[in-house]
């Protein structure tokens, strides 16, 4: 045993080295969320840009103008196909932004959205889009202050590709990030996870499987002041779980707070077609993405008052506790399988499923 | 979620623990190999150790059908799909397998039309849908896959579907476990069989196993209590003193295997003389060829081909960990210089590797964590 801990020290220390990019091009796994997204955003965005605000890469940076912090965010799309039950890209791309200003503790404001179109793009489609984003943006209470269009050659884009940012006043002055996490703490996942992935894999039919699954894409603003009005000192992180699903936000929480993340798989809510798809398809609903859940890490002694916050907002009726923080292994993610195991819960590596959003 | 959920209780598993516990002899140590990739994955994924006593140890086989493929056939491979006229069509776990100069994922983006398929059927699709393109199946895989790629063949043979051929790489099991049992360095008790391979080719082909090396096999399903039962079986034959072929994945695998399968394939493929296997060396009479007959559809006659043989990194172990004398993590590249991300052996590109199931899925001290992970549940609440 002595000499696989050494074998594990080692690892665990090439893992902290400096990423470093190694592909000379970009390959589908760069936007997957996974271990390569985060090497790239390290070793070229993070190296190129470096500053304060952007250092912590959480979901969007809080800046200082005039008199408060106000939370600043953007996020492009590119979901294939463009309409799929339960959402399309339009109000994927609001709800998306407003997430992640929520995301950060702010009331969402105003929204900026650019598009690009393929030469041929029917305009019925992009009426349609920009009505669903319309309503988006009124259910979220946001704006859409400004925007920009670019028009492409045929075969040079798929279609329409949306870009939204954000601004959010941060009213209540809570101090949330994926290093807050400490042991003790409790683990939550607002409502089933892995809806939206497993209904964009659906919607492009190749699969030839039909299962009555919509994508989950909702504004979770609301529901988060709440619980932050509840537990203004006790909320850590909060995380909207998108690419890379809840199990790749939980491994940069468990990263950037170094500490270990202990799930109960027995506990995580998925729903049955959900988990019947995965299993047909071999994935884990741990890594398939949610575009209307979060992950929260709360303060232990405070975690029933979460949920109970929670389940009384209709988004997180079915949200549950799923697993705790504790001090080691530091920077993993484990799970005691329903089947009264365990093992590790990495950060995933290659693409499963590209434009999931 | 029902049919599964039922292979899964947790309670059952602590029974069939007790069980296996009890049939072992105190002191003994039993190691079992699982031949199979998807048993190795269902052991980690799972956690099927923790019920384990530390008497027995199971070693992983060389039963993932893209840990075992050579490097110069990815090459090949690659070579065929960088030609502008040609779609290459592929199952998802290839795509990262590292050949001599890069894998699939780079050729494509370098700019090669490579395409993941989830069965050779959706090949045949984008066969249909682009009559100016060459389409190619880069067919990996055991008895499990091969019989869909025969049909596959048969179906293009039928509508005769000029631009479809078949890159063959499909391997044999028998072969592979024959070659284990002569490497010296192995000492095994027993094998669990694979489920879905004997679900084509039946259990007799297991039974020179049992009388010939004295080494008892139980043919498994991929279920953890599948597993775990047929831990206990294979424990139960040696206490007894019995060495026999047994099949605990009955509600799969026939005693006789699936002749219609097994026709198919030996209509549109003929046996190799010989196949280079990874990390095994050359094995005779070990993987399958397109036959005279289906020359048309035989990627191999189709295009020129390199076929150039490429060694193994010297750092890389597969061939030790594929027979079962390496743990993953006793590779000296182990999780250092090849991790999942950028891997330098093929155990380490597939979920069935048992590198990258290890890397994955176990790669923490059981001792370390027993007392974050196993505190009782006080967080959760019904």
């Amino acid at each position: 045993m002595i000499r696989e801990q050494q074998v594990l020290d080692r690892i665990e220390r090439m893992r902290r080295r400096k990423p470093v990019v190694r592909e000379e091009r970009i390959t589908l796994a760069h936007g997957a969320g996974g271990k390569a997204t985060q090497t790239l955003i390290e070793a070229v965005f993070l190296e190129a840009f470096r500053n304060p605000m952007l250092a912590p890469l959480d979901d969007g940076a809080l800046v200082r103008l005039g008199d408060g912090p106000v939370a600043f965010t953007t996020d492009s799309y590119v979901v294939s196909p463009l309409f799929f039950p339960g959402g399309d890209i339009g109000d994927l791309a609001v709800n998306g932004t407003v997430n992640d200003l929520a995301m950060c503790g702010a009331r969402p404001v105003h929204l900026s959205a650019g598009f690009i179109l393929e030469e041929g793009f029917p305009v019925a489609d992009l009426r349609r889009i920009t009505a669903s984003m319309a309503a988006a943006a009124a259910e979220a209470q946001v704006t859409i202050v400004t925007g920009d269009t670019k028009v492409v050659q045929r075969g040079k884009a798929d279609g329409c590709y949306v870009t939204t940012a954000g601004v959010g006043v941060v009213e209540q002055p809570v101090t949330l990030s994926a290093s807050g996490a400490r042991p003790g703490d409790a683990v939550i996942v607002s409502g089933p996870i892995g809806a939206h992935g497993a209904a964009i894999m659906l919607a492009r039919d190749d699969f030839g499987i039909e299962a009555a699954i919509t994508s989950d894409t909702a504004p979770l603003h609301a529901i988060v002041a709440d619980l932050i009005k509840a537990l203004p000192r006790h909320v850590r992180t909060l995380r909207d779980a998108t690419r890379g699903g809840v199990a790749t936000v939980l491994n940069e929480v468990a990263r950037a707070s170094e500490v270990a993340v202990v799930l109960q798989e027995d506990q995580v809510p998925v729903h049955p077609e959900v988990t019947g798809v995965c299993e047909l398809l071999g994935l884990d609903p741990l890594y398939v993405a949610c575009e209307g859940r979060f992950v929260a890490v709360v303060d232990g002694e405070h975690a029933g008052e979460a949920l109970d916050t929670l389940r009384a907002h209709p988004l997180g009726a079915e949200a549950a506790i799923v697993g705790t923080v504790a001090a080691d292994p530091p920077g993993l993610v484990l799970l005691r399988t329903a089947f009264g195991g365990t093992r590790v819960v990495d950060v995933l590596v290659g693409d499963p499923l590209p434009r999931i959003c | 979620m029902r049919f599964v959920d039922e292979y899964r209780d947790a309670g059952r598993a602590r029974a069939l623990a007790g069980r296996i516990a009890e049939s072992c002899r105190p002191g003994r140590r039993y190691t079992f190999m699982e031949v199979c990739g998807g048993h190795t994955h269902t052991i980690y994924k799972h956690g099927l150790e923790d019920h384990l006593p530390s008497e027995v140890n199971l070693v992983h086989g060389p039963g993932c059908p893209v840990c075992v493929i050579p490097m110069g056939r990815v090459d090949d491979a690659i070579h065929i799909a960088r030609r502008p006229d040609v779609i290459m069509t592929s199952f998802g776990d290839m795509m990262r397998v590292p050949g001599g100069s890069g894998s699939f994922l780079d050729a494509k983006a370098a700019g090669a039309d490579i395409r993941m398929v989830y069965s050779p059927l959706d090949a045949l699709k984008i066969a249909r849908a682009n009559p100016d393109r060459r389409v190619v199946f880069m067919a990996i895989g055991f008895e499990t896959t091969a019989p869909s790629t025969a049909m596959t063949v048969l179906r293009a043979a039928a509508e005769d579907l000029g631009n479809f051929s078949v890159f063959c790489n499909h391997v044999m099991i028998i072969p592979a476990i024959k070659a284990i049992l002569d490497s010296p360095d192995l000492r095994l008790d027993g094998f669990i069989g694979p489920g879905h391979v004997s679900a084509v080719i039946g259990c007799r082909p297991y039974e020179f196993i049992a009388r010939d090396y004295r080494k008892p096999l139980v043919v498994a399903g991929f279920e953890p209590l599948d597993i775990l039962t047929s831990v206990h079986m294979l424990l139960g034959q040696l206490a007894e003193g019995r060495c026999e072929v047994e099949n605990q994945y009955t509600r799969v695998v026939p005693w006789d295997g699936n002749r219609i399968a097994l026709s198919a394939m030996g209509q549109v493929m003929r046996l190799r003389p010989h196949f280079e296997w990874r990390g095994l060396g050359f094995i005779a009479h070990s993987a399958l060829a397109m036959a005279d007959d289906y020359a048309a559809f035989d990627a191999e006659r189709v295009f020129d081909l390199p076929g150039l043989r490429v060694a193994d990194p010297k750092s890389c172990q597969c061939g030790e960990v594929l027979k079962g004398v390496l743990k993953p993590w006793e590779c000296k590249v182990f999780g250092t210089a090849c991790t999942p991300e950028t891997p330098i052996g093929t155990c380490m590109v597939s979920s069935e590797g048992a590198c990258a199931a290890y890397y994955n899925f176990g790669r923490f001290s059981r001792e370390q964590i027993s007392a974050a992970a196993r505190e009782p549940r006080e967080a959760s609440r019904p």
